[in-house]
């Protein structure tokens, strides 16, 4: 097996990864801290993506689209926290999961009846498309490398505000009691609604980002968020860590998965038999690693402290 | 509740023995499943616009009869397709189930209906199965077999030398379909193989792969969004003017709309494009656009002959619906404007049909559309239709 495809590939598999991660980070983010089962976290991706199509159309500038696309998933999940989730905190997470499910089918509609059902194509802009020689062989799409450096820079900040700011304490301590952070004077409604604010922009930078690779379409957004729960439970539901790590592997098992089960496969069993099992067993692999995870760390591998 | 419920169904199925069969046949019932919501909704979208403009065209009577269609979201699930078909079956007493555009969805569908006597127009999805050992007097299909198509597409390839070839298509029932069809006639060597997951958006992976290959050509069955996806991030890579790309139901007027410049140029073969010359399909692509304001695609065209197919079978038995007998003879005669121009029908109830080789070009208006280059196949029957014990 070729060394630079290998590499390569361990590359795509870090893209995913990333991609993922944004996802994960602000799922995990909500759920950790305000205790909520948000399965809308896919459409604020889809409105992201939606957002910068539109705005890059419009605007004629991808970074500036960047920007409004990010402030405007801002904005639509501060009020998605304000009329909807705000009453359900006290509620059980069924009631959250039905009533975010719900939120799912709004906006799909929405998005359907604004932009159409057809799916946008979304273009890059001629500086983002071509691609830089890493090594003698070995050409990348500039765009996914700065989707990696993106991804990577976005989880160093993370940390830092969550670690090492008062916004940072402010949000572990509201984690680990809402009642005592309360009383001392802080208002924790406001601090609720700006963290979920932030989870959307993550979502919605996913999504801008996510647009020139896959297309905007309704529905994208559930076609990653199964992937997305995989991964806070494979790294701990609530741990940003967790969720840096679990994503990166879930993109390497997924990515690795895909390009070298069959090859592996055919070492051992027929061809024929390789082609058919190859692919079945490359789009259970990461179910498998969660299962397995599940199995020996319930808490997946780092449960968040809080 | 539920007692009282049930009661009154009772009630009312009571009635209706009552009142005859006569009473109940004088509305004609089509349920029409396909894929409303998700990604693939768009398709769903072109199928639904086209038997809307059929009804409509017949003035709202199909066959002659007052008609109701019943839509139904399969969600590209083959248990909801099911579920939806039972429904329409037991509860809405439909004479006609049609649509289908997934052929793992046909396969749980078809055999659902056809088994309670009630006929299976299939508008898209047509697998193997269905046309060989499965096959059955109440289906029939205004589409193609799976196989066919790229049967086509592996001619042109074969007839332009090419060798090396690397395949992708999805890991479903009509992928693997399409990969036979494609090798029973393409004559060159097969460089790689790769069935990709239903409904998959990122192909970086397989990409990185196929240039590792180094093939001489790519052959890729990519339906709808998947297809924008691949062929968009097969451009990215550059690859696109280095290995020539050749698809089936890839690039189409679904995809168009979101692939515009960067389809031009790319080979397709297919039954029927919006440019084919018959007055049929004149009249179907006009007023399509004019009604709803965009170009249809082949799913539309096909569901749209299906409603025009049922028309014809309920009009040749004068709105009688239960003599089953005489719509399925009409309907092998396949005697209607079809938007394909004439066909007929083989004995497995699969069309006997000509394949042409399109491209997508840009027209004087500059926007990208698929037009016909030649015919490839002429009058082609399936692979299966002698596998067929019609009973």
């Amino acid at each position: 097996m070729n060394f630079l495809v290998v590499l390569e590939q361990i590359l795509n598999g870090l893209q995913f990864g990333v991609m993922l991660f944004l996802m994960a980070a602000g799922l995990t983010l909500v759920f950790g801290i305000m205790n909520l089962v948000n399965l809308a976290h896919g459409s604020l991706y889809m409105v992201g993506a939606y957002l910068a199509t539109a705005a890059y159309q419009w605007t004629g500038s991808f970074p500036l689209a960047v920007v409004l696309a990010l402030a405007g998933t801002l904005i639509v999940g501060m009020l998605v926290e304000v009329v909807t989730l705000r009453t359900l905190y006290e509620r059980d997470h069924l009631d959250q999961v039905l009533a975010t499910f719900g939120l799912i089918l709004f906006f799909n509609e929405l998005i359907a009846i604004i932009w159409g059902r057809s799916a946008l194509y979304t273009s890059l802009p001629r500086y983002l498309e071509g691609h830089v020689e890493l090594l003698s062989g070995l050409n990348y799409p500039v765009y996914r490398l700065l989707i990696i450096f993106v991804g990577l820079a976005v989880a160093g900040l993370l940390w830092y505000v969550v670690t090492r700011t008062r916004l940072g304490m402010l949000i572990r301590a509201g984690a680990s009691n809402r009642t005592m952070v309360a009383a001392l004077g802080v208002n924790i409604r406001l601090l609720y609604t700006i963290v979920f604010g932030f989870g959307a922009a993550l979502a919605g930078l996913a999504g801008l980002l996510a647009g020139p690779i896959y297309t905007a379409q309704p529905g994208m957004g559930e076609l990653i968020l199964i992937q997305v729960f995989v991964v806070i439970v494979i790294g701990g539901i609530g741990s940003i860590r967790g969720a840096l790590f679990g994503a990166v592997l879930v993109g390497m098992v997924d990515t690795l998965g895909r390009a070298f089960l069959k090859p592996m496969l055919a070492t051992v069993i027929s061809l024929e038999a390789a082609q058919t099992a190859g692919p079945a067993l490359a789009s259970m692999l990461i179910y498998v690693l969660m299962a397995v995870v599940l199995a020996i760390r319930p808490e997946g591998l780092f449960p968040s402290r809080g | 509740m539920r007692t009282i419920s049930r009661s009154i169904s009772i009630g009312l199925l009571a009635a209706a023995f009552a009142a005859g069969p006569a009473a109940a046949a004088e509305t004609l019932k089509i349920g029409f499943i396909t894929t409303l919501s998700g990604p693939a909704g768009i398709i769903g979208k072109h199928m639904k616009d086209s038997v809307d403009l059929a009804v409509e065209h017949l003035g709202g009577k199909v066959g002659g009869l007052p008609t109701e269609i019943i839509y139904g979201d399969d969600q590209r699930k083959p248990d909801v397709g099911k579920q939806l078909a039972d429904e329409m079956i037991k509860r809405n007493k439909v004479q006609f189930v049609s649509g289908i555009i997934w052929s793992n969805v046909m396969l749980a569908v078809a055999p659902t209906v056809t088994r309670a006597g009630v006929f299976m127009i299939g508008t898209n999805a047509g697998p193997h199965q269905l046309a060989g050992k499965q096959c059955s007097k109440y289906f029939f299909t205004t589409s193609w077999q799976n196989d066919s198509t790229p049967e086509a597409m592996g001619q042109v390839m074969t007839d332009q030398k090419l060798t090396d070839v690397y395949v992708i298509a999805p890991n479903y029932a009509a992928g693997k379909d399409m990969v036979t069809g494609f090798k029973k006639s393409f004559k060159g060597r097969i460089a790689g193989e790769v069935y990709t997951k239903l409904g998959q958006q990122d192909y970086q992976a397989e990409i990185s792969q196929l240039r590792a290959k180094n093939p001489k050509a790519v052959f890729v069955f990519l339906p709808g969004g998947m297809g924008i996806q691949f062929v968009k991030q097969y451009t990215a890579a550059g690859l696109r003017d280095q290995i020539p790309l050749y698809s089936v139901y890839t690039v189409d007027e679904v995809s168009l709309p979101a692939l515009k410049d960067v389809a031009v140029g790319q080979y397709e073969t297919r039954y029927w494009s919006p440019d084919l010359d018959n007055p049929a399909n004149k009249k179907y692509v006009s007023d399509f656009r004019k009604k709803y304001g965009y170009t249809p695609s082949f799913y539309g065209a096909q569901s749209y002959d299906g409603i025009m197919l049922i028309d014809s079978a309920v009009r040749a038995v004068n709105g009688n619906l239960n003599d089953k007998a005489g719509m399925i003879k009409a309907m092998e005669k396949a005697d209607y404007a079809s938007t394909r121009g004439k066909y007929s029908y083989n004995i497995n109830h699969f069309p006997i049909q000509n394949y042409y080789l399109l491209q997508a070009v840009r027209n004087p208006a500059g926007q990208v559309e698929m037009q016909i280059q030649k015919v490839v196949l002429e009058n082609h029957k399936d692979a299966y239709y002698k596998e067929c014990r019609m009973k």
